[in-house]
């Protein structure tokens, strides 16, 4: 199992000492040998980059400056809304509107005046990972898409940073220590991305509240156990977690000779663009108008309900979509569209409608190849409906 | 029976299972035993040209099956394969 000396670079710096007040605030770690006065300041010396100050973020930073860490830099450049309050718990309701970095800010200066707070307002990108890393000991990885975390990957085995990992889905998280000098990197793992559209972002597919807390404490826990050179790291090993079953396990994670990046034939050498390997893609977005998908908008829907037109709603979302809001529509899942399709009338003038107009948009598509021809996609969906047309409906 | 463990970014396209009990005396013949008992995984588990998509890795019990013999690896009773896709949330 590794320790810190397997992790380069070591992060103790003796000069870093303790005022009589930090010796108080740390008494807890001082009385254990595992922490003690040198571990103590070895956590004050330390420079921890949080990358994102999101779901996992909120628990990392938190903990990190709550347990000593000296520098604490994070990555942001986001803002808080309602629907983080949920799970990112380093931002309150009165933070709403404002940038997740003055809010993390004002909370952890709180939590710990002696720490030194470096905030980076900025997307993490290819030009400017390297330069930010080479400042820092450790990096923590609490991105929510596959570009920022090949990103980080790569940066961190080019910088030679370890890369305190963790990732979340619903009900199931995942945890490791990935581009210590021997153990392997998220390539081992994960070589490339999925393409777009198979695998869900938390905001399509939702996530549980606490998982971030679950696997955001585990990674601030590999993180210190990484400065203090303490224990067994996670390095060579990946942590699943299943907060429904609560259930625990471990797979085991090797360095693959292979990898294009920290394997013995380099072939990525530099950091590329990330958008175009993982093919991006953000949350469902906003579907306009296009040749092959005829569309209408929530105003010429309106326009026509209240003409009395006859018009079939379906909509294509989840049965538990449907319960938070709907437009009275005929209700099928789009994943059922297609055993379901003969309960459908080719001769009415049908108007599907999903979330936002990604999901309708397939279901329009498809229904054209299976000879449907009066049939419009809702642009914007039900959130398009919310804004523009009713707004005592509920957003989600 | 090998038990494959289906993680819950997959279960809406195994009936909602959280684990399937599937006849093989290989990993390969097991999962192509899910794929027919289950249709929908196909095209989230396979590439269109037959392969095992990159971004899923297939565990038995907690060995990655790329370091043993792949498709091709022995299973015996009581063994566990975990389907365990790549997340990107944070």
């Amino acid at each position: 199992m590794a320790t810190l000396s397997d992790v380069k670079p070591a992060t103790g710096q003796p000069e870093a000492v303790l005022s009589n007040d930090e010796i108080l605030r740390y008494s807890r770690h001082l009385i254990m040998p595992e922490v003690g006065m040198d571990g103590q300041q070895k956590l004050k010396a330390a420079k921890v980059l949080c990358i994102g100050a999101g779901g996992l973020g909120s628990p990392l930073a938190l903990y990190l400056t709550a347990a000593g860490v000296g520098t604490l830099g994070i990555v942001d450049f986001d803002v808080v809304d309602y629907t983080n309050l949920q799970r990112q718990i380093i931002h309150t309701t009165a933070d709403v509107g404002r940038k997740k970095l003055d809010s993390a800010a004002d909370k952890l200066k709180a939590i710990n005046p002696f720490l030194n707070l470096r905030t980076f307002d900025t997307k993490l990108t290819s030009a400017n990972a390297l330069e930010l890393f080479r400042e820092f000991d450790i990096v923590a990885d609490g991105t929510d898409n596959f570009p920022t975390r090949y990103l980080v990957n790569d940066a961190c085995v080019l910088t030679g940073k370890p890369n305190v990992y963790g990732s979340i889905f619903r009900f199931e998280g995942q945890a490791s220590v990935f581009a210590t000098e021997d153990g392997p990197c998220y390539r081992c793992l994960y070589p490339e991305p999925p393409p777009p559209g198979l695998v869900p972002s938390c905001a399509e597919g939702g996530v549980l509240g606490i998982l971030p807390g679950l696997v955001g404490v585990i990674q601030a826990t590999e993180t210190i156990k990484l400065i203090l050179g303490q224990g067994d790291s996670l390095v060579g090993r990946l942590l699943l977690v299943d907060a429904l079953g609560m259930k625990f396990r471990e797979l085991k994670l090797r360095k693959n000779p292979e990898c294009p990046v920290c394997g013995t034939h380099r072939t990525i050498t530099k950091l590329i663009d990330y958008e175009e390997f993982c093919g991006v893609r953000g949350v469902e977005a906003p579907v306009t108008a296009s040749s092959d998908v005829p569309a209408i908008s929530v105003e010429e829907l309106k326009k026509k309900l209240d003409a009395k037109a006859d018009i079939f709603i379906l909509d294509v979302r989840e049965p538990h979509e449907y319960q938070i809001c709907n437009l009275n529509g005929y209700l099928i899942p789009l994943g059922d569209l297609p055993k379901r399709v003969s309960e459908l009338d080719s001769s009415r003038e049908i108007v599907a409608h999903c979330k936002m107009g990604g999901r309708s948009a397939k279901a329009v598509a498809f229904l054209k190849q299976a000879g449907f021809t009066k049939v419009h996609n809702l642009t914007g969906g039900i959130t398009a409906w919310a804004e523009r047309i009713d707004p005592k409906m509920p957003k989600y | 029976m090998p038990q494959i463990q289906i993680p819950s970014p997959l279960r809406q396209y195994s009936g909602k299972q959280a684990s399937v009990d599937v006849p093989g005396k290989t990993v390969g013949e097991a999962l192509t035993g899910l794929v027919s008992l289950h249709p929908d995984l196909k095209r989230h588990l396979y590439t269109d040209d037959g392969k095992l998509r990159a971004f899923v890795n297939v565990y038995v019990n907690d060995e990655d099956m790329r370091y043993l013999e792949k498709e091709a690896t022995a299973l015996k009773d009581g063994d566990t394969i975990s389907i365990v896709p790549s997340i990107a949330g944070g």
